[in-house]
């Protein structure tokens, strides 16, 4: 289908045209939806889930900050929110560090039993999180790590690794091997290239690979349920438990701060991604 | 290839054109080797390099995923516990042939092996493990635990009435241990450290031969009371249970009169003045002695159930896992009432497809429009594809329980609307119809962002060439555009599928009762019943079904093609 219809298209080519955009206007209705709504009830001045008379009315009165005030006074979302982001930036830093070198390794020519080696390291993404998480409750509590803070850090490292391998080698492909060649030719050891030279080209792909790590441990919930302890709690998890048993309006507002934080962070992927060629297109080859 | 070796490889080659003349013989390298050779080695370091990168993340991901899975796998077919909670009642049972209740001896080697585990306080475990299988094993165990210290009174009873030195801890001590071990214990006790273990308790040697059942209730009388974790008994100090004495009477009965008096040792004039008195012992019947601490122990699938779980390994959660139970007599369907997990593995996979199938219909406009749009529209628009994508997972199903609710969003507008009847709300939460829509939302980018990967590179101009050549708009579309689309739609079709087919978060929030997916009950399984056999099994069902799966697609798409965004 063309974009622009042209000036000698028929009534049914006209309808089919329009038709169409209705019916992708409504689906993408569909996609942002749930995310546009929760956004004004979460500045619901009363302890409901729906638009009251007076929020459609626009009523200033009808709208107030009272759920944000809650989560940032109550200390069960205080502490949850740290947790967090002592559980995320620690897993991430793993998955990056040890996912950006073995996909280093991946992108040489001779990798022995590739194909294997990148199921198995692509495998924490396509595991069901409930049999990842029966599992590691299990293990983990035989070794001694269920219910300890590194037991969830080294859960969510293993979590994120998949999302870096996929990033990072997809930034490889488009690398040009005869920069390395000629860092070396002119004198430079192995370490040397790989932090003046190759690092920063991979980088954008790095960060947005480590974005995607610290999304996966920011967000999950599942693994940490089964392998934290009530000192682990994260924010996901407190919202898990908000939904099941005691709903309140807080979650909305936490809802609302996660969708800000996400959005931040998508922007910043786009960005890297947009570098990132740049960076490929001007290196020749 | 390095360039060592290229450089290698260039002056070989030049040498070998200046020495082809002279030599006939295999290529040299520069430094003297044959070529194949250097090349060889350039080729294994490299090969070496690549995989001491790779290395430490393999292992990083071997402990701490890929061992669990494994370990779960294992748990899914593990029983020991039986065998290692009641060895000698197992053992026991071996010949046992299942047409009358078991012989005395089984009842003894009972008494032993509940004693013990009554004082590790490990039969209340066994209970609930074997109450998986027979409802009512988990009581009788627990109120066995109470009853089994009266096992074996009435001949503890008559041997201190024979002789009072058999009450005293000395005299068994004297007659079972080793010389060794009582000379290390004294020395342990003089020492009066008290961070120290005392040392673990060793049988004399030969004192096997003579009294057998003795001298195996005796250690592990000794060695479970030293064992115990907060104040640890030392057997100098304890009287032995009442089924030691019943070990004595029985191996005093059994053995011919030869045995003890060839006997020389410790206590041996105590042992033969006991061997001529318990002839004219008062006996009971152990069987009998069971009925009265619990009625079950004379019921016959009781004894089915231990017999029939006494293996080390079992497939009893696997048969679970599908309706089926193993009992004495075979394999057997569960009660009709009680047939929940083939319904459920039937219903996720239907609600899996359905949700796949709605992903295709609601994903494949979008990412037809979009690759058809121009890069700049494209692009803004690809932003309401990856918002939802990147939202928290948990924000999207609550924004679903907001809408849905009776009182929520939708209904509201629904009722505003005149659509419905403020009393007949439409329930669309807390059903099937709820877990479809908010995972169906949830999934449909990982449905568009393939198909719009492979939409984009399909050439606008076969679609032109067929229009010119006389197509309609739907033959082309049908005939031209469509099947070079279909490798997206395989591909998101089934990275949606596995993706939905274990999912926990959503259906447990908005699922309800009927909209629950195999997931929650394994999280109920190993939450709330405890009963991690039966999680573990249900878990390696979806596991290999979601394995091959993912063998499908990386034969279909391959794994190095997944792009993300």
């Amino acid at each position: 289908m063309d974009y622009k219809l042209p000036p000698y298209a028929t009534t049914g080519q006209r309808i089919w045209f329009y038709g169409f955009r209705v019916i992708c206007g409504l689906i993408f209705f569909f996609l942002m939806a749930p995310i546009l709504v929760i956004i004004p009830l979460s500045f619901n001045a009363e302890n409901f889930f729906t638009f009251t008379p007076g929020m459609l009315a626009f009523d200033p009165d009808a709208y107030s900050l009272r759920h944000y005030q809650d989560f940032f006074t109550n200390p069960g979302w205080q502490q949850a929110l740290r947790n967090s982001l002592m559980i995320a930036p620690v897993a991430t830093l793993i998955s990056v560090s040890l996912g950006t070198l073995a996909a280093i390794g991946l992108s040489q020519s001779h990798v022995p039993f590739k194909g294997t080696i990148m199921a198995v390291l692509i495998s924490p993404m396509i595991v069901p999180l409930i049999i990842s998480a029966a599992g590691m409750y299990f293990f983990y509590s035989r070794v001694g790590l269920q219910g300890t803070y590194w037991g969830v850090v080294l859960a969510h490292a293993a979590l994120g690794i998949p999302f870096v391998i996929i990033t990072v080698t997809a930034t490889l492909v488009g690398f040009d091997r005869s920069l390395t060649r000629a860092a070396a030719s002119l004198g430079a050891n192995p370490v040397t290239t790989f932090f003046k030279v190759q690092m920063p080209l991979i980088l954008p792909g790095v960060i947005s690979g480590g974005l995607f790590a610290f999304i996966t441990s920011f967000d999950e919930v599942v693994v940490v349920i089964f392998v934290g302890s009530a000192g682990q709690q994260t924010l996901p998890w407190q919202m898990f438990i908000g939904l099941r048993e005691q709903i309140s309006p807080t979650i909305l507002a936490v809802a609302t701060i996660l969708v800000a934080v996400s959005i931040c962070l998508l922007t910043a992927v786009e960005l890297l991604r947009r570098r990132s060629e740049r960076l490929r297109g001007m290196s020749p080859g | 290839m390095s360039d060592a070796t290229a450089g290698n490889l260039s002056q070989a080659a030049a040498e070998s054109r200046r020495t082809d003349a002279e030599q006939t013989g295999p290529m040299l390298a520069a430094d003297g080797r044959p070529l194949k050779q250097s090349l060889n080695r350039a080729l294994r370091a490299q090969k070496l390099r690549a995989l001491a990168l790779i290395a430490p993340l393999l292992l990083f991901l071997l402990v701490t995923f890929v061992a669990p899975i494994v370990d779960m796998l294992f748990r899914s077919v593990e029983n020991q516990i039986v065998s290692e909670t009641l060895p000698r009642t197992v053992m026991a049972l071996e010949d046992w042939d299942e047409t009358d209740l078991p012989s005395e001896d089984t009842y003894a080697a009972l008494a032993y092996d509940f004693r013990e585990a009554a004082e590790r306080r490990r039969h209340t475990r066994l209970g609930s493990r074997l109450n998986y299988e027979q409802t009512g094993l988990s009581s009788i165990f627990r109120r066995s635990g109470r009853g089994i210290d009266d096992v074996g009174e009435v001949y503890a009873d008559q041997f201190i009435a024979l002789n009072a030195a058999w009450e005293e801890p000395a005299t068994w001590v004297a007659l079972m241990g080793d010389p060794d071990w009582i000379a290390a214990q004294a020395e342990w006790a003089a020492t009066e450290d008290t961070e120290a273990r005392e040392p673990s308790f060793r049988l004399a040697t030969g004192i096997e031969n003579v009294l057998p059942e003795t001298a195996d209730a005796y250690r592990s009388f000794a060695r479970a009371i030293q064992a115990e974790a907060r104040n640890p008994d030392s057997p100098v100090e304890e009287e032995p249970w009442n089924t030691v004495y019943l070990a004595l009477y029985r191996d005093l009965a059994a053995a011919p009169a030869s045995a003890i008096t060839g006997y020389s040792g410790p206590e041996e004039a105590l042992l033969r003045e006991a061997a001529d008195a318990v002839s004219g012992f008062e006996t009971v019947n152990l069987r009998e002695t069971f009925a009265e601490i619990e009625e079950g122990w004379v019921e016959m699938p009781v004894w089915g159930t231990i017999e029939t779980f006494s293996d080390p390994y079992t497939a009893g959660y696997f048969l679970a896992s599908v309706d089926l139970r193993l009992t004495p007599q075979g394999i057997e369907p569960v009660d009709e009432n009680q047939r929940i997990y083939l319904l459920l593995f039937q219903r996720t996979i239907v609600l899996s497809l359905s949700i796949m199938g709605l992903c295709v219909i609601l994903g494949y406009p979008i990412a037809f429009l979009l690759s058809n749009l121009p890069m700049r529209t494209s692009n803004l628009l690809l932003i309401l594809v990856l918002l939802p994508f990147w939202t928290s997972l948990l924000v999207r199903t609550s924004a679903w329980k907001v809408l849905l609710q009776q009182q929520g969003v939708i209904n509201d507008v629904l009722v505003w609307m005149g659509i419905v009847s403020d009393g007949a709300r439409l329930a669309l939460i807390n059903n099937q119809l709820g877990t479809v829509i908010a995972m169906t939302h949830i999934l449909l980018p990982f449905m568009i962002l393939p198909l719009y990967s492979v939409m984009k590179t399909i050439p606008p101009s076969y679609v032109r060439a067929a229009k010119s050549l006389g197509a309609t708009n739907w033959t082309a579309f049908w005939r031209v555009y469509f099947p070079q689309s279909v490798p997206g739609i395989g591909a998101g079709c089934i990275l949606v599928f596995i993706l939905s087919i274990g999912y926990y978060i959503t259906p447990e929030l908005v699922g309800g009762r009927t909209g629950i997916f195999i997931s929650n009950r394994i999280a109920f399984h190993i939450s709330d019943s405890l009963n991690w056999g039966l999680a573990a099994a249900l878990g390696t069902i979806l596991l290999v079904l979601v394995l091959v799966l993912y063998w499908l697609y990386d034969r279909i798409v391959g794994i190095d093609n997944v792009k993300l965004g």
